[in-house]
């Protein structure tokens, strides 16, 4: 069936297609269009009736008029998958961009990706080790993990995210980490960065690039994400890689899944977002964790920006529903020049608890997580307090943890670019800086810790 | 009569077809791959059907097959300690039979169709039965004797009846009319299962969670709501709920949420030991996983499948206690699936019989006579996960005005850390009335009034806390500022309790007291001491005090506690009169 080139197109709309007269199509096939001049398009089933078939088109229908002949391909969407995409560049369609061969295909995977069988999913328990203090004392990345950056334009989130991809290694084995860059809709200028970092740290070698850039398609940046993971679930599950997925930026992504809804006029939810988000979102970060009797495993590292910095907006808020805490960027912190500016208050990594201690970081981390981020909260709001009663009407325990409030910021948090603390180190830095409170307000830190670890009482 | 018709069109999880004779709710196959679906609304010669699987690649004209069954589950041994997709698939036989990724077009038994479990008659022959009624038992688990009841609606004279080993198909009774029954029944989901009577719930569902035990009681057979932010701990206490509270059988529904939670719970629940019976928790535990990214439809489906076999059990006549998180997205599921139907959308892009099937869903806990005439019950408790933490919402709305309690968490609590972030002031239960007779002949004659006291001074706490955030604490008054120390204590002592912690995660209800009385001791000690010239700063500071919170860590406590509070009094009344 697949060959016979239709012209029955009726109505144009937005992204979509609409025609009848057709034989049986299938739902979530694909679609190719050749417009009159030559030039080519692909789309993708949304509805198929026998009267009537709904194409979404990926690149946009400008140019298609009623004489554009579609032809459909008789398959749903699929990636060749393959080794040899391990150091290729593809757009955000999954072609070579990087002037390279097409990559020849060891199987084909259907990109909407299946799910995993909740009983066939191992507990991720491995810390990765970031290098970054506020991540791996207060909000540990571990492996298996899907982690999104919450942030918001004209912040440092890509320096982060490149660190991580630089430093994250596993702190119990020397295995190394591959990373799948996925870009929908961020400028060239923000993907230069990105693959300029790659290249100089020989990362690129060891990186698959997925990218859609502002001036691509925007309908095209929902299959984008689906082919960076389908790749990604390849190498982690047939090749026993390590996977870190990156993708950015998870807001364009929710933009053109409300430009379809709109297009198909469906009731919108929230914002005018579709209100099957959740469901479409939670079908990208779901796509993490280890499998039962598989070596490798995906790790995600979502960005997204939060329009109007507002948590609550429903791109940060649906997304934090579904993945496993998050890392809040703060414009604050940025604005008084602290890299990296995480705020750690907001801050939250759901897979912490069952991970740090002993065996993978340190025996005392629990409790200095705990103080340190105890002590900031509580200094943190008693600037707010000292801006109205001044600080002279503090107590002594509320001065220092307003001047520790401070040191978090300037000695903790502060860290380069191109720093790489250890864990030890963190979390000794940690001890120095909670010496400047005296250990009797420091009621959460246990004492056999205090007395193998803080500066003033430390027992050689 | 055809009961076959054909593919007209497909839209995502909804299939229409053309040609089918069919009921409303029948179970259809559709398309050539026979994906499993449910007819949901006839038009015309049309049927809609919601698909249970993925439908990428199907095409119309495809056949569709009318089974002529409701969706169904089947209920009989075997169902403890499994873990199910929202269509009653387990999940272990799915993984064996297709790997580790979840695909389509594949069935499979909800129950073990070749295991033989020892089946002991308690029936005999020429006993006149009726729906409802025992005629044997399976010891199921170690803890759970799973009794083999007549199906609903069917009675008569036993003519044969044999114990010993069979599956759950095979016959070990037969009535006079011939019927033969299996320990094996079903029933379809959609349907409550029958009852005698319901009755007020008159006992509480201890949880061992010491806000919810003391200040927010649940009643065995009502319905709690928990809405909450994203990270606010609805699944932790969730599933401290489906640990420690004292229900005999647990259903624990993961209603599109993550895949990893559910790992969690079957990594952790066959380690973990039930206080209630010192057995692993997993032996009265059944489990049903539709994670957010398996099909909608199926997600829809979860929770009735669930309450269903809650039902059942509580038809033997035990506690049941089933837990859904989230119900948020089991609503959305229904939002998805009627804007494909293009409903007319009530709020919020919601179909408008939201509120109605929450209730209808909510009506289905309760503590009842069962047909056997023993007591049953089932309690519900659902999260509710609200866009953006705002409960003005249609979900949210709807929830909270059917369920007597509400478990609020809050985002700035938790962003304290103080867990469970249940915020006191805002929380409420509908059940005291009802349960302070228990509290009173099982815990102590002044347990309501103890109660009443610790909220008041929360309450109390709340207004002075308006008043510190303007003048600062050291402008009160000595007593006020006691007052102060004291809700500190209530929080930082008694509602604070790390889920995570060994000992602290179960609290029982006589400790319960007992702590809330210690705090009302320190109170009056303090009071005193001061009144006698102590010092605030040092009547507070009294190490004996940090000994009786800290230990409270520590596994004796139940033991220690009075020693601890004498010692604490000791302290402070020296501590006035050093000055
Ligand atoms: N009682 C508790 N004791 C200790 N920690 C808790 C408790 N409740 C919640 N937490 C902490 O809060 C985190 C988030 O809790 P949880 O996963 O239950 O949130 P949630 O409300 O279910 O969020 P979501 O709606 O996104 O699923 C946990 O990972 C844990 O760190
Ligand atoms: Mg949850």
């Amino acid at each position: 069936m697949a060959g016979k080139e239709y012209r029955t197109i009726t109505d144009v709309k937005g992204p979509l297609v609409f025609l009848n007269k057709t034989e049986p199509v299938a739902f979530g096939e694909i679609v190719e269009l050749r417009l009159n001049d030559g030039s080519m398009k692909n789309g993708q089933v949304l509805d198929t009736s026998d009267d009537m078939v709904v194409v979404q088109v990926f690149e946009g229908t400008a140019g298609v008029d009623r004489t554009t002949g579609v032809k459909f391909l008789g398959d749903v969407f699929k990636l060749p998958v393959s080794k040899d995409l391990i150091g290729r560049i593809l757009d955000g369609a999954g072609r070579p961009r990087d002037g390279g061969p097409e990559i020849i295909a060891e199987g084909n995977a259907d990109i909407i990706g299946a799910a995993i069988n909740p009983y066939a999913r191992q507990s991720p328990h491995d810390f990765i080790q970031t290098g970054i203090s506020a991540i791996d004392c207060c909000t540990t990345l571990v492996r298996g993990q899907k982690l999104p950056i919450f942030s918001a334009s004209g912040l440092p989130h890509n320096d982060i995210a490149l660190q991580i991809a630089r430093q994250a290694k596993l702190t119990a084995s020397d295995e190394e980490f591959i990373v799948v860059f996925c870009a929908m809709g961020i400028t060239a200028e923000e993907y230069n960065f990105f693959r300029s970092d790659l290249e100089r740290t020989g990362a690129l070698e060891n990186a698959v690039l997925f990218v859609n850039l502002a001036d691509d398609p925007a309908v095209e940046r929902l299959i984008t994400p689906r082919l960076a993971l389908t790749a990604a679930e390849y190498l982690a599950f047939e090749q026993d890689y390590h996977v870190l997925v990156i993708y950015t930026d998870v807001t364009n992504y929710c933009d053109a899944l409300r430009q379809i809804g709109a297009a198909r006029e469906e009731v919108p939810g929230r914002r005018g977002y579709p209100g099957y988000m959740y469901t479409d979102l939670a079908m990208l970060y779901e796509r993490a964790g280890l499998v039962k009797g598989k070596k490798g495993s995906i790790t995600q590292f979502p960005i997204l920006t939060m329009p109007g910095d507002d948590i609550t907006h429903p791109i940060p808020d649906l997304s934090g529903y579904i993945t496993e805490g998050q890392i809040v960027i703060s414009r604050e912190l940025h604005g008084s020049g602290i890299y990296p500016p995480i705020n750690v208050l907001p801050s939250l990594s759901r897979l912490m608890g069952g991970t740090i201690g002993e065996k993978t970081t340190r025996e005392d981390h629990k409790c200095v997580s705990d103080q340190m981020y105890a002590a900031y909260a509580q200094g943190r709001e008693l600037r707010g307090l000292v801006a109205i009663v001044g600080e002279d009407a503090l107590n002594e325990r509320d001065k220092q943890l307003l001047s520790f409030s401070g040191l978090f910021e300037d000695k903790f948090l502060r860290q380069d670019r191109y720093e790489d603390r250890s864990i030890d180190e963190t979390l000794d830095l940690c001890w120095n800086l909670m010496s400047n409170i005296e250990t009797k307000y420091l009621v959460r830190l246990d004492q056999q810790w205090i007395d193998k670890y803080h500066p003033n009482d430390k027992k050689e | 009569m055809s009961e076959n018709g054909q593919i007209y069109r497909i839209s995502g999880p909804v299939v229409t077809a053309i040609g089918l004779d069919a009921k409303m709710y029948d179970v259809v196959r559709v398309g050539d791959e026979g994906l499993m679906g449910e007819v949901i609304e006839l038009h015309g010669e049309k049927a809609v059907i919601q698909v249970y699987e993925d439908t990428s690649g199907v095409r119309p004209g495809e056949p569709v097959i009318n089974t002529g069954l409701t969706l169904a589950v089947q209920l009989g041994p075997g169902l403890l300690t499994q873990i199910y997709d929202g269509i009653q698939r387990p999940l272990p036989v799915m993984q064996e039979k297709m790997g580790t990724f979840i695909t389509r077009g594949v069935d499979a038994d909800g129950l073990d169709q070749e295991r033989k479990w020892t089946f002991e008659p308690v029936a005999k022959k020429g006993d006149k039965v009726e729906g409802g009624q025992t005629i044997g038992t399976v010891q199921e688990t170690e803890t759970i004797a799973h009794k083999i009841m007549i199906p609903p609606k069917m009675s008569g004279t036993i003519k044969s009846i044999k114990g010993g080993d069979f599956t759950v198909s095979e016959t070990v009774c037969t009535l006079d009319d011939g019927t033969e029954i299996a320990m094996m029944q079903k029933w379809p989901v959609r349907t409550p299962r029958p009852y005698m009577q319901k009755y007020a719930p008159d006992t509480p569902l201890v949880t061992g969670m010491r806000i919810l035990d003391f200040l927010f009681p649940l009643a065995k057979g009502g319905a709690a709501g928990i809405p909450g932010p994203f990270g606010s701990g609805k699944t932790v206490t969730q599933q401290s709920l489906a640990k420690y509270s004292d229900a005999q059988i647990v259903v624990y529904i993961g209603c599109g949420e993550r895949g990893n939670e559910m790992t969690e719970v079957l990594d952790e629940f066959p380690h973990l030991i039930d206080p209630n019976t010192g057995k692993p928790l997993m032996n009265r535990t059944v489990m049903i996983a539709n994670t957010s990214n398996m099909p909608v439809a199926a997600r829809e489906a979860s929770v009735y499948t669930g309450i269903t076999i809650a039902e059942y059990f509580r038809d033997m006549g035990y506690d049941v206690a089933l837990m859904a998180d989230s119900t948020s997205r089991w609503a959305e599921a229904m939002r998805e699936i009627s804007s494909r139907l293009e409903e007319m959308p009530g709020e919020e892009g919601y179909p408008a019989y939201l509120s109605s099937r929450l209730a209808e869903f909510y009506e289905r806990a309760g503590r009842v006579e069962t047909l056997e005439g023993e007591d049953g019950s089932v309690t519900v408790i659902g999260a509710v996960s609200p866009p953006g933490g705002d409960i003005s919402e249609p979900v949210s709305q709807g929830t909270l005005r059917i369920v007597k309690v509400f478990w609020g968490l809050d985002a700035p609590l938790a962003r304290q850390r103080h867990f469970p972030a249940i915020n006191w002031l805002n929380s409420y239960s509908l059940y005291p009335q009802s349960l302070d007779q228990w509290f009173k002949d099982n815990i102590a004659a002044d347990f309501p009034e103890i109660r009443t006291e610790i909220s008041s001074l929360l309450q109390v706490e709340a207004e002075l806390q308006e008043i510190v955030q303007l003048v600062g604490s050291d402008a009160l008054p000595i007593d006020q500022q006691l007052t102060l120390e004291v809700a500190r204590m209530i929080r930082e002592y008694f509602l604070q309790q790390n889920a995570f912690h060994e000992i602290d995660a179960y609290t029982g209800v006589e400790q319960q007291y007992l702590m809330a009385k210690a705090i009302l001791t320190f109170q009056t000690e303090a009071k005193n001491a001061i009144e006698a010239g102590g010092l605030l700063e040092d009547v507070v500071n009294v190490p004996a005090r940090s000994d009786l919170m800290r230990a409270r860590f520590e596994g004796d406590y139940l033991t220690r506690i009075e020693g601890l509070v004498a010692e604490m009094t000791k302290e402070i009344a020296a501590a006035a009169e050093e000055n």
